[in-house]
């Protein structure tokens, strides 16, 4: 007899989860250099699941064994790291040469406050300035060999090798919550809460990976040792839902903000269990919960390497949708956040393996 | 061997969507099945024979899916933008016909040209269904499509759809049929998703892990006029090929001189083949686990991709009759 969720009530978005969120989103976690999340995770989930593993890449592994049978496996996969920047040259005078890790276009580098390393130390993205500009030369696209990193200097513990993430603090705006890195603290915010208040018809295995914005490097091994049934992954996705563009109508919006949940179809390295992409339709649409559809293309998540794993995965992505994402600050809804949150309670309070079982 | 041919090429199965043609291939192999399960990524995987002292556990693999569309968007005239499933090229798109999973209907076309010496960008085409608003256009993003072409009978010459790879996939089903009998474990897998990157046969790798890897598949060729220097050296109608390499993988030299061995055993014309781009399940077989002797026999074919592949059918039933003799012996490699 299968326990059934009947009881259980969907988690719920308050200040508490806010306060978390901005936490989450002020620490710097540039992949590679995950520690400052893997800290806060770790204290959040400890009491809350049986198992906590930090495995040999740092993903935090965090199982939550369900009660009754016919148990799935559901492995919930959030990535803790963030694109940022590596310092890689020391020039003297507190100037440092730096490259950029994971997805940065140059644009939205130069003038940038920065923080690097664990210890927060300030410091400023510099280029040269307008004035000293001739000719065309500061109408060119900017490339991060123009760019470096100044810190003062003060007598500082930065170091070659130290990462940097943009000097953005978290705020709430309204209806709305501003931050760095919100790709993908959303999600680790998100599964925290899951692990927190996880349904008891299934046995959940919590990934908070690491490396996953350099190739998913971490959600590889992560589902290698989990094993699991079936995988859920919780991420951002970008909104380019700009009202008009190039005055038609906008085709390439790829998700719009204040429109749910973004659930995945295809990207560049994933096509999702049909089974799972009805389901989760399924399971919004009974609990009258707004999503959407993201549009099929590029892009991609750890579901790319978890479901080729072992001897298959069936996986699913469900994000939610933010604006500006891989910039110094981005733009999220709450609301779009609350609904992901129960969308994917929902869903997990009521899986059974004849879903695996179903034709797809 | 035709009228199989021309079911397979006839059923539906984009990438990730393979229900269909997993359903038409199971009908066809399940009366010669030892074993026949479908596994997480809805690969069809069927094993004949017990193996034995002189056997190995052998797999052989040919890809179910076929590439397609994916819709993005419904736009408020009811035209349907779409990204791709696989290596569709769009200059093959233009007057081309979609079908869905559904059963819809629709006609690609694009937006005016600014430049007629340049190909179109995906970006610039569009699925016409015959509607004039999104509300009644019967399909939504995430919705798949083939292309619509029906099968035709050159004589020798077959044209279709999808003959990459239900050729690989016939060949496979007619020789499960033929086996007498094999000292050998054989794993034949009918896998999904591999125009997306092989990843069925990945996972299903993994689970057989075998000691030999064998795909079946199409290849391209180098006998059709063209202006470029670069020439392949493989012709319809001289032979099943055997793949020395891809741009994915270096067939194993063994599994190669093996190939070569057996067919010249048999009298059967073959040819080597190198392929400058493009890969096989062959590669995920070769890098399972710790690693194992892959290669792959290919069906030579031409315009692959586009809505009217074409094939020799001399060089499909040399390629059946090459694959029996392979594997109803003992392999010494």
């Amino acid at each position: 007899m299968a326990a059934m969720a009947e009881n259980y009530q969907f988690p719920q978005i308050g200040d508490e989860q806010i306060k978390l969120l901005e936490r989450l989103s002020n620490a710097c976690a540039v992949s590679g250099d995950e520690g400052e999340v893997r800290k806060i995770v770790l204290s959040e989930v400890r009491p809350h699941a049986d198992v906590v593993n930090v495995d040999a890449l740092g993903n935090v592994l965090a199982s939550r064994v369900g009660s009754g049978d016919n148990r799935l496996k559901v492995m919930l996969a959030a990535h803790m790291d963030e694109v940022g920047l590596m310092l890689i040259n020391n020039q003297g005078d507190g100037i440092y040469r730096f490259e950029t890790v994971g997805g940065i276009s140059a644009s939205d580098l130069a003038g940038k406050a920065v923080w690097i390393g664990k210890d927060h130390i300030p410091g400023v993205i510099g280029i040269k300035p307008v004035h000293l500009a001739h000719g065309d030369s500061y109408q060119k696209p900017i490339d991060v060999d123009d760019l470096h990193i100044d810190v003062g200097p003060v007598a500082g513990k930065e170091k070659v090798g130290d990462r940097a993430t943009f000097a953005t603090t978290f705020m709430r705006l309204g209806p709305s919550l501003r931050g760095k890195a919100l790709d993908n603290r959303l999600g680790v915010a998100t599964l925290i809460e899951l692990v927190k208040h996880a349904p008891p018809n299934i046995d959940l295995q919590a990934a908070f990976t690491v490396q996953e914005e350099i190739a998913s490097r971490g959600a590889r091994v992560a589902a290698y040792a989990f094993n699991p049934d079936l995988a859920i992954i919780l991420d951002s996705t970008p909104a380019y839902d700009l009202p008009a563009w190039e005055t038609d109508e906008n085709d390439r919006y790829n998700t719009r903000l204040g429109a749910g949940p973004a659930i995945y179809m295809a990207d560049s390295s994933t096509l999702s269990d049909p089974r799972l992409i009805r389901y989760m339709i399924q399971t919004a649409e009974e609990n009258k919960l707004p999503y959407q559809l993201r549009q099929p293309g590029g892009g991609g998540t750890d579901a790319g390497v978890i479901h080729k794993q072992r001897e298959g995965i069936p996986s699913i992505s469900v994000s939610v949708p933010g604006r500006y994402h891989h910039s110094p600050a981005a733009i999220v809804r709450l609301s779009d956040w609350q609904n992901t949150l129960t969308l994917v309670a929902a869903a997990l309070s009521h899986l059974t393996p004849a879903l695996l079982a179903s034709d797809r | 061997m035709k009228p199989l041919i021309q079911k397979l090429v006839e059923t539906q199965g984009p990438s990730g969507y393979e229900t269909q043609i997993r359903s038409v291939v199971r009908a066809e192999v399940e009366p010669y099945a030892n074993e026949l399960k479908v596994d997480a990524l809805g690969n069809l995987i069927v094993r004949k024979g017990e193996g034995g002292t002189d056997g190995m556990k052998i797999m052989l693999a040919a890809h179910i899916d076929e590439i397609g569309v994916m819709v993005t968007q419904v736009d408020e005239n009811g035209f349907v933008r779409f990204t791709t499933l696989g290596g569709v090229r769009p200059y093959t798109c233009v007057g081309g016909r979609v079908r869905f999973l559904s059963g819809a209907a629709g006609v690609i076309s694009m937006e005016p040209l600014d430049d007629l010496s340049r190909v179109p960008t995906f970006e610039q085409l569009y699925i016409d269904m015959g509607y004039s608003n999104s509300a009644e256009t019967p399909v939504r993003v995430g919705d798949v499509a083939t292309f619509d072409r029906p099968f035709l009978d050159l004589g020798n010459r077959l044209v279709a759809k999808s003959l990459d790879d239900r050729i690989g996939v016939a060949v496979l089903i007619e020789t499960l049929r033929q086996i007498k009998d094999t000292p050998h474990q054989l794993y034949f897998v009918f896998s999904t998703q591999e125009e997306v990157g092989v990843r069925g046969a990945t996972t299903a790798a993994f689970g057989i892990d075998p000691d030999l890897g064998l795909a079946v598949d199409v290849t391209g060729t180098g006998d059709t006029p063209r202006r470029t220097k670069v020439r392949m050296d493989v012709s319809l109608g001289k032979g099943p090929a055997i793949k020395v390499r891809d741009g994915g993988m270096l067939a194993d030299r063994r599994v190669v001189d093996w190939m070569v061995k057996g067919a010249e055993k048999l009298a059967l014309p073959y040819q080597m083949e190198i392929l400058e781009g493009g890969s096989t399940d062959a590669r995920a077989m070769q890098l399972t686990r710790a690693g194992i002797p892959a290669g792959c026999l290919s069906i030579p074919c031409r315009y692959v991709h586009s809505p009217s592949e074409m094939v020799d059918f001399t060089d499909v039933q040399n390629a059946v009759t090459l694959l029996i003799e392979l594997v109803s012996h003992p392999v010494i490699l």
